[in-house]
């Protein structure tokens, strides 16, 4: 029997360099709603949509759960990856919509995707959700934590909209995305910068789980507008590269005048701008690697050049990290 | 540093309008409403605070921002808010 040494160090093995994603998947629900539908219901239009937040529509789910749509994008992913379920050991469900706290998504999610006995959790931080959870599995990853992470943001915002309410109606959407994370000896996942400002704690929220979303929409656009630019520059440095080697911004799909805005203070030239808004609505949590998923699929950003993501949301929480498109 | 003449900040405000919505500087003059005369947003109107703050050095709040209707009420709290911090 070895005696207890009061002074025994932790004996800890060498951290794995860095973290890369093998692959993007996403999923939307098969319902579409214009802006026309919207305006036979409330007092809107599609022309005052289209220029107040550049959505000409938007995927609602019916029938799917937060849980079933994370299961079709994380299994598009898998697939994708060419990795098995079994070899996947960490899966993270960002989402502030889930239809149950407890049990939590995660756990079921990995169970129906036949992934045995993950660390499983969900994380919330609203619309910067998968941000702030790849960073999670890029940490869990680097530490041998985790060999194979699965991340996956997913949403059913519809649940916490008042359909009489045309400030949050026309914005909020539906749908997930996920990512395969593993490990990398050249990280392909940069350092994240994120934090939060819960003095405006009260822009964005839902008073409690009978109530609506509420949104100042004027104050949060100011924040993202200022705020987020200098967020997203920082990430870059950290990365240590220049907004201009960027091949592609992904930011959060909040507003596409505020994706504009941030793109252009952030002077990323050479950067495709994610706007899979128009098409998609605010997915929140899922609407970077559901943006990123579409636009590697269009064969839109070319694989292995760096990208910037971008999460902003309720909180406030913010977000933002280079890495290297799969 | 004077505080800015009336005709200074009209122009700068101008010029603020033409870059955030494009409405020629010209057509900004000090009786236009913004909303009804200039067809301006609210979130604009956010944008055209923001940078009217970068250019005056004064704070233009989302509360003080909603009693802002005319372009002579912007002039007129640039110039009050700009008196005040010099005294």
């Amino acid at each position: 029997m070895t005696a207890a040494d009061p002074a025994a160090p932790l004996r800890l093995p060498d951290p794995v360099p860095g973290a890369r994603i093998l692959a993007f998947g996403d999923y939307q629900p098969a319902k579409v709603v214009t802006n026309d539908d919207l305006a036979t219901t409330m007092d809107t239009s599609d022309e005052w949509i289209r220029t107040r937040v550049g959505i000409v529509e938007r995927r609602i789910a019916e029938e799917e759960t937060v849980t079933d749509m994370a299961v079709h994008a994380g299994g598009k992913a898998l697939a994708a990856a060419g990795l098995p379920p079994e070899q996947i050991d960490l899966v993270i469900v960002a989402t502030c919509s889930g239809e149950t706290t407890i049990p939590n998504n995660a756990a079921t999610v990995a169970h129906r995707l036949g992934i045995r006995a993950p660390g499983a959790f969900d994380l919330n931080a609203a619309c910067a959700g998968f941000c702030y959870a790849l960073a999670a599995a890029d940490a869990a990853i680097r530490t041998g934590t985790a060999r194979n992470a699965l991340v996956i943001g997913a949403e059913k915002m519809s649940q916490w909209v008042d359909w009489s309410d045309r400030s949050t109606a026309i914005i909020f959407a539906d749908g997930a995305g996920a990512a395969v994370v593993t490990g990398a000896q050249r990280p392909g996942i940069g350092p994240v910068v994120w934090g939060s400002a819960g003095d405006q704690a009260d822009k964005i929220r839902v008073k409690d789980r009978r109530s609506f979303i509420v949104q100042e929409g004027q104050a949060v656009f100011r924040w993202a507008t200022t705020a987020i630019a200098p967020v997203a520059a920082e990430a870059c440095a950290r990365a240590g590269i220049s907004p201009q080697e960027l091949a592609a911004f992904v930011p959060h799909q909040a507003n596409l005048r505020i994706v504009e805005s941030i793109a252009r203070r952030l002077k990323a030239t050479n950067a495709v701008v994610a706007d899979d808004i128009v098409h998609s609505g605010n997915t929140s949590a899922a609407s970077i690697p559901l943006a990123l998923a579409r636009m590697i699929e269009r064969g839109q950003v070319p694989s292995g050049a760096p990208a910037l993501l971008v999460g902003f949301g309720a909180g406030l929480t913010y977000a933002a990290q280079v890495i290297q498109i799969p | 540093m004077p505080a800015a003449t009336e005709q200074e900040i009209l122009t700068g405000l101008s010029e603020i309008v033409e870059e955030t919505v494009g409405i020629p500087a010209a057509e900004v003059t000090p009786e236009k409403s913004f909303v009804d005369d200039l067809d301006i947003d609210s979130l604009s109107m956010v944008e055209i605070a923001v940078a009217a703050q970068d250019k005056f050095g004064v704070e233009i709040p989302d509360d003080e921002l909603r009693n802002l209707k005319t372009v002579q009420d912007v002039i007129n709290y640039v110039q009050g808010l700009a008196g005040a911090s010099k005294a």
